[in-house]
C-alpha cells in the first residue's frame, strides 16, 4: 500500500480551498480598512492613478483579466491555431 | 589589486580544457571557472582595457562600467548554478558549447565596441546551437537548423547595420544610437531578433525546449538578456521599444495558456517578461532602466530556476507535456518546492524577487503617463498589469500545478539528483535573498535608486492582483471552463518559414522544374547531334567521294559493300595504312605551302 499524501485526502483539498477563499475575503476587508484609513490621512498612500483608489480595483482587474485570458486563449486563439502533434512532420 | 583579463576568454579557453580532466576533478573544475572568472570580474577597474589596433578601427575589448558590470554579475551566477545543476550529465560536448556560450555573452555585454560586440554576438549563436544539437534528437536537430537559419540572417542585418554605421559616423563606438538612418534601423532590427519581438520570437519558443535539459537553463538566461543590455546600451529612451515591448508582455501569454509542452510554456513567458524588460528600456529614465536592469537580473534567477525544476521532472520521467504530467509532489517534493519559489518569484508575490523588479518598470510607465503627450502610457500601464495577472496565471500556477499537483499521473520516480537539487536551491535562495533584501540588488543598478518597493499599499494591491487572479483559476477549475490540456502543438509565426517554406518550395518546384526538363531535353539533342556529326563525318565525307569513285571504276555490290565497311572502320579507329596518312599529310603541308 503506497503511502498516502496530503493531497489524496480529499478532506484537505478542501481545506485548503477553504482557506484561500477565506484569504481572498479577508484581503477584500483589508482594503476597506485600509481605504478608511488613507482617507483619514492616519496612513499615507500615494496613488499615481484615480481609479487606484477605488475599493478592490486591483482584485476586480486581476480577476478580469484572467477570466478574459482563458476565455480568448480557449474560444479563439485555440481553433485558430491547434493542429496535430505531426503537423510539421509531413 | 587590478586585473584586466577578458571573462569571455576565462570561460571561453578554460572550457576547452575540460575533456583533460576525470571524475571529480572535472567536477571541481568546472565549478572553479565560474568562480575564477567572478574574482577576476570584481578586480576590474571601471573604464576601457585592452585597446587594440586593428587596420583601420580601434578596438576596445573590454570596457566595464556600472551597466554591463551588473549583467556581468549575475551571468557569472548563473553559469555557477547551472554547472552544478549539470554535472550529471557527463557529456563533453555539452560542456563546453554551455562555457563556450556562457563565454560569448559575457564577451558581447563587454565589449567596447561594436566590431568586438559583433564578434560575440556571432558566437552567442554558435554555443547556443551546439546546446541545441547536444540533445541528438531528430526535432531538436531540425529546431537548431531553422535556430541556425534565422540567427544567421539577423546577424547579417546587424553586421550590415554596423558598416553602414561605420562608414557615416566614422565610429565603432558603442554608445547611443538614435533611430533615423538605414544603418540604425538594421542594428536596431538585428538585436531585436535575439531580443524575440513579436513576429520574430518563435525561435525561441520553437528551439529552446528542443535543447537539452542543461542546455535551456544556460539559453533561458544569455540571449536574450545580452539583446537587452545591447538595447539599454545603445537604445534606451527609444519609444518604438515602449510599445514592442507592451506586445512582448502581452501575446506570449495567451499561448502559455493552451501549450501543453510546459518548457514552452515557460518559454512564452521568458517572452512575456523580457517585454516588461524592454518597455523600461523604451521609457528611458533612470528609473525604468534600473527597472529593466534588475528584472533582466531577477528573470536569469527564477527562469533558470523554473526550467531547472522541469529539467529535473523531465530528467525523472522522460516527460515534459502537461497531459502526461501531474501528482509529482509526492515522489519529487524537494523539486516542487524549489519550483513554487520560482513560480512565487516570477508572478512577483511579495518577498520573492520579481516583486522589487517588476514593479520598478510600472512605476516608471506611471510616472511617465503623467507628462504631457505621454498620456498613452496609462494603456502601456493597463496591458502591463494585465500581463502580470496572467503571468502569475500560466507561470505561477500552470506549471507547478500541471507537473506536481492536478491529476495524479501515476509516475513514481526519484528524486532529483543532489547536484541538480543544489544548483535549484541556490536560485531559489537567491530569488527569495534579492526579494527579500532589494538593496543589493538596488546597489549595483545602473543609477543610484532610493525606491522602496515595500509600501503597505504596493503589497496590499500587487496580493490583490496576484489572489484574485488565483481565484479566477480556482473558479475556471472547478467549473470546468479551464481549457484542459491537449496532445496537439499551436501554430505560430514560424509558420511563415515551416510551412510557407514549405510551400515556397512546392511553388518553385513545380514552375522551375519543367523549364528545368525542358532546357535539358534542347541541351540533351544539341549535344548529342554534335556528337554524333563529329563521331564520323569525316568517315561519311571520305565514303562519299570513294564510293562515286569505286562506281566509276565498276566496284559492285558485295566486293563494294566490303570496301565501304572496311574504310569507314579504318577512318573511325585511325587505322588506316601509313603511305595514306602520310599521304593526306604531306598534301596537307602543301596546301599551306601554296596558299601563304
Amino acid at each position: 500500500m503506497e503511502k498516502k499524501n496530503m493531497f489524496d485526502n480529499p478532506q484537505n483539498v478542501k481545506r485548503l480551498l477553504k482557506i484561500f477563499f477565506s484569504s481572498v475575503v479577508a484581503l477584500l476587508i483589508i482594503d476597506v480598512v485600509y481605504i478608511i484609513l488613507s482617507e483619514q490621512h492616519i496612513i499615507h498612500r500615494h496613488v499615481e492613478y484615480e481609479w487606484e483608489k477605488y475599493w478592490s480595483f486591483y482584485s476586480v482587474y486581476g480577476f478580469v483579466a484572467c477570466v478574459i485570458l482563458v476565455l480568448v486563449s480557449k474560444y479563439i486563439l485555440r481553433p485558430l491555431v491547434k493542429r496535430k502533434e505531426d503537423y510539421y512532420d509531413n | 589589486m587590478t586585473t584586466n583579463y577578458m571573462p569571455a576568454l576565462i570561460f571561453m579557453l578554460g572550457g576547452l580544457l575540460i575533456p583533460f580532466f576525470r571524475g571529480k576533478a572535472k567536477s571541481l573544475y568546472m565549478m572553479a571557472i565560474p568562480v575564477a572568472g567572478f574574482l577576476n570580474l570584481i578586480h576590474i577597474p571601471e573604464g576601457q582595457h585592452m585597446l587594440m589596433g586593428f587596420g583601420d578601427f580601434n578596438l576596445v575589448l573590454l570596457q566595464v562600467d556600472r551597466l554591463n558590470l551588473l549583467f556581468g554579475y549575475i551571468f557569472h551566477i548563473i553559469a555557477f548554478i547551472t554547472v552544478i545543476y549539470i554535472l550529471n550529465f557527463k557529456d563533453n560536448v555539452e560542456y563546453m558549447a554551455g562555457f563556450f556560450y556562457s563565454g560569448a555573452a559575457l564577451g558581447t555585454i563587454f565589449a567596447g565596441d561594436l566590431f568586438t560586440f559583433f564578434v560575440f554576438w556571432e558566437s552567442l549563436t554558435i554555443g547556443s546551437v551546439m546546446l541545441i544539437w547536444s540533445r541528438k534528437t531528430k526535432s531538436a536537430q531540425a529546431a537548431g537548423f531553422r535556430y541556425l537559419m534565422v540567427h544567421a540572417f539577423g546577424g547579417l542585418v546587424l553586421l550590415a547595420g554596423i558598416v553602414f554605421h561605420f562608414t557615416e559616423t566614422g565610429s565603432l563606438e558603442m554608445s547611443h544610437i538614435t533611430l533615423g538612418s538605414l544603418s540604425s534601423y538594421l542594428i536596431f532590427f538585428g538585436i531585436g531578433i535575439n531580443c524575440a519581438w513579436p513576429l520574430i520570437h518563435p525561435w525561441l519558443t520553437d528551439a529552446y525546449p528542443e535543447a537539452t535539459i542543461g542546455g535551456s537553463v544556460f539559453l533561458s538566461a544569455f540571449t536574450t538578456k545580452t539583446a537587452v543590455y545591447a538595447l539599454a546600451r545603445l537604445y534606451p529612451g527609444t519609444e518604438m521599444l515602449i510599445w514592442i515591448g507592451v506586445g512582448m508582455a502581452a501575446f506570449p501569454i495567451f499561448y502559455a495558456v493552451i501549450e501543453n509542452d510546459l518548457r514552452r510554456v515557460l518559454a512564452y513567458s521568458l517572452i512575456n517578461q523580457v517585454g516588461f524588460m524592454v518597455v523600461g528600456i523604451g521609457v528611458g529614465t533612470e528609473l525604468a532602466i534600473n527597472g529593466a536592469c534588475a528584472h533582466a537580473f531577477n528573470d536569469v534567477l527564477f527562469k533558470g530556476l523554473l526550467f531547472m525544476s522541469m529539467g529535473a521532472v523531465m530528467y525523472r520521467t522522460g516527460k515534459i507535456n502537461a497531459t502526461d504530467l501531474g501528482g509529482l509532489y509526492k515522489s519529487m517534493p524537494w523539486t516542487c518546492l524549489f519550483c513554487c519559489v520560482g513560480a512565487a518569484s516570477i508572478s512577483a508575490f511579495p518577498l520573492f524577487s520579481g516583486f522589487v523588479s517588476k514593479s520598478m518598470v510600472m512605476s516608471a510607465v506611471a510616472a511617465n503617463s503623467h507628462i504631457p503627450g505621454q498620456g498613452s502610457l496609462v494603456y502601456v500601464w493597463l496591458v502591463l498589469l494585465f500581463a502580470a495577472a496572467g503571468v502569475f496565471h500560466h507561470a505561477g500556477i500552470k506549471i507547478p500545478f500541471f507537473a506536481f499537483f492536478g491529476h495524479d499521473s501515476g509516475l513514481r520516480v526519484k528524486e532529483a539528483p543532489k547536484n541538480m537539487l543544489i544548483a535549484m536551491g541556490i536560485a531559489a535562495f537567491l530569488c527569495i535573498f534579492v526579494g527579500t533584501f532589494p538593496r543589493f540588488l538596488y546597489d549595483v543598478l545602473p543609477f543610484p535608486t532610493d525606491y522602496e518597493p515595500y509600501t503597505i499599499s504596493h503589497v496590499l494591491t500587487q496580493t490583490e492582483l496576484l489572489f484574485f487572479s488565483a481565484l479566477a483559476f480556482t473558479l475556471l477549475l472547478l467549473a470546468g471552463i479551464y481549457p484542459a490540456e491537449q496532445r496537439a502543438i499551436n501554430l505560430d509565426s514560424d509558420w511563415i518559414y515551416r510551412k510557407g517554406g514549405k510551400g515556397v518550395y512546392a511553388l518553385l518546384s513545380k514552375t522551375l522544374n519543367p523549364l528545368n526538363t525542358w532546357c535539358e531535353s534542347i541541351v540533351r539533342s544539341v549535344a548529342s547531334f554534335v556528337s554524333r556529326f563529329f563521331k564520323d563525318s569525316a568517315a561519311r565525307l571520305a565514303l562519299f567521294f570513294s564510293v562515286n569513285f569505286w562506281m566509276i571504276k565498276g566496284v559492285k555490290d558485295k566486293r563494294l559493300a566490303m570496301k565501304k565497311q572496311r574504310l569507314y572502320n579504318d577512318i573511325l579507329q585511325g587505322t588506316m595504312p601509313i603511305g595514306i596518312g602520310a599521304a593526306v599529310a604531306i598534301s596537307f603541308v602543301v596546301l599551306v605551302y601554296v596558299l601563304t
